[in-house]
């Protein structure tokens, strides 16, 4: 289990658990979003290599109604 | 009549090429029913998205990416809510990757009351953004020297404001908006205060390139029938600066001949 910092709010996540498995569990896979991983803007083909571990800082965004 | 129909008159930003001179924001709707009818009825084929947070707490909810395809309207990410470059470029860096976009919109402001750009940091960021291989549109202030400036830097579009964000007070400076218009290589694109459809005429009389709306289609009475009467107005104002207005006299000219009169 890690506890992880999920769009500013605290969540915990099994082991083992990548950025993929966190997309899927949230129903997020086929939508258009960008991830930022402690900082850094993490690339589609990295979903499944990028594990979450204790204290990572995750941002998920998509785009909605703006002028 | 001929002449109506023989060249298409589109508007080129950077790489994309639109049919309609008018881009409508999404914000501000009812609902997302709503945005969709109204960017339907508006024509436009370019519409503005600011970049949030995903909301993690209610998977089931919908997103607007469901109601707008974007093979058929061009989405352009802004960043709307920045007040430095550090923000605005990390907004549309996420916005570059969610879907690959390289055309976005500029927008850092200064001032939370009035929301009126801040130059300096725009100027940085838009330095950094061609560098990186973006294409800015870039919402400004209506200031010529200003306007050259991010010319200079590199923006594909120069979006003046008509007035402050929101305020629907339409164009205060039409003059510094014509200097500008004549100025400039890349489109002119009137961004922010427009109040209603004869304010998006008038903007495109003076000759600038295309009108951005949003308040103003989304805050009235009926939105999708003001989207349509935006979608006329801009049509009407480009051929009417296309056709060139008559001149201004001082006195009366008689519309009737004066031979022949009884």
């Amino acid at each position: 289990m890690a506890k992880i910092q999920l769009n500013g709010k605290k969540i915990t996540v099994k082991s083992n658990f990548s950025i993929f498995d966190l997309l899927k569990k949230y129903k997020l896979r086929h939508k258009r979003i960008a991830i930022e991983y402690n900082g850094e803007i993490v690339a589609k083909c990295d979903y499944k290599k990028k594990y979450l571990k204790k204290n990572d800082k995750l941002e998920i965004v998509h785009f909605i109604g703006g002028g | 009549m001929g002449n109506l129909k023989k060249k298409s008159d589109k508007l080129k930003i950077a790489n994309v090429s639109l049919r309609s001179r008018l881009i409508v924001g999404t914000g501000k709707y009812k609902n997302f029913q709503e945005t969709a009818k109204a960017v339907e009825a508006s024509g436009a084929d370019m519409v503005t998205v600011a970049v949030r947070r995903v909301n993690i707490l209610d998977k089931k909810k919908p997103i607007l990416t469901d109601f707008l395809n974007p093979k058929k309207i061009t989405l352009l990410p802004n960043t709307a809510g920045c007040f430095n470059s550090i923000e605005a470029l990390r907004t549309l860096r996420l916005a570059r990757e969610i879907g690959g976009w390289k055309l976005i919109k500029l927008e850092v402001l200064g001032d939370k009351k009035t929301l009126y750009p801040n130059m300096i940091e725009t100027i940085k960021s838009t330095k950094i953004l061609v560098k990186e291989g973006f294409k800015v549109m870039v919402y400004c202030t209506d200031d010529p020297l200003l306007a050259k400036k991010l010319e200079d830097c590199g923006a594909s579009a120069i979006m003046p404001l008509a007035s402050p964000i929101g305020s629907g007070l339409g164009i205060q400076n039409k003059i510094n908006i014509s200097l500008i218009r004549k100025q400039t290589k890349v489109p002119v694109i009137i961004d922010a205060g427009i109040g209603t459809a004869s304010d998006a005429t008038i903007a495109m009389e003076l000759g600038c390139d295309g009108v951005l709306v949003n308040s103003a289609i989304a805050n009235s009475k009926k939105p999708i029938l003001m989207a349509k009467a935006f979608k006329d107005a801009v049509i009407s104002g480009r051929n009417s600066f296309l056709a060139g207005r008559m001149k201004k006299n001082y006195f009366a000219s008689a519309s009737s001949p004066q031979k022949g009169l009884i």
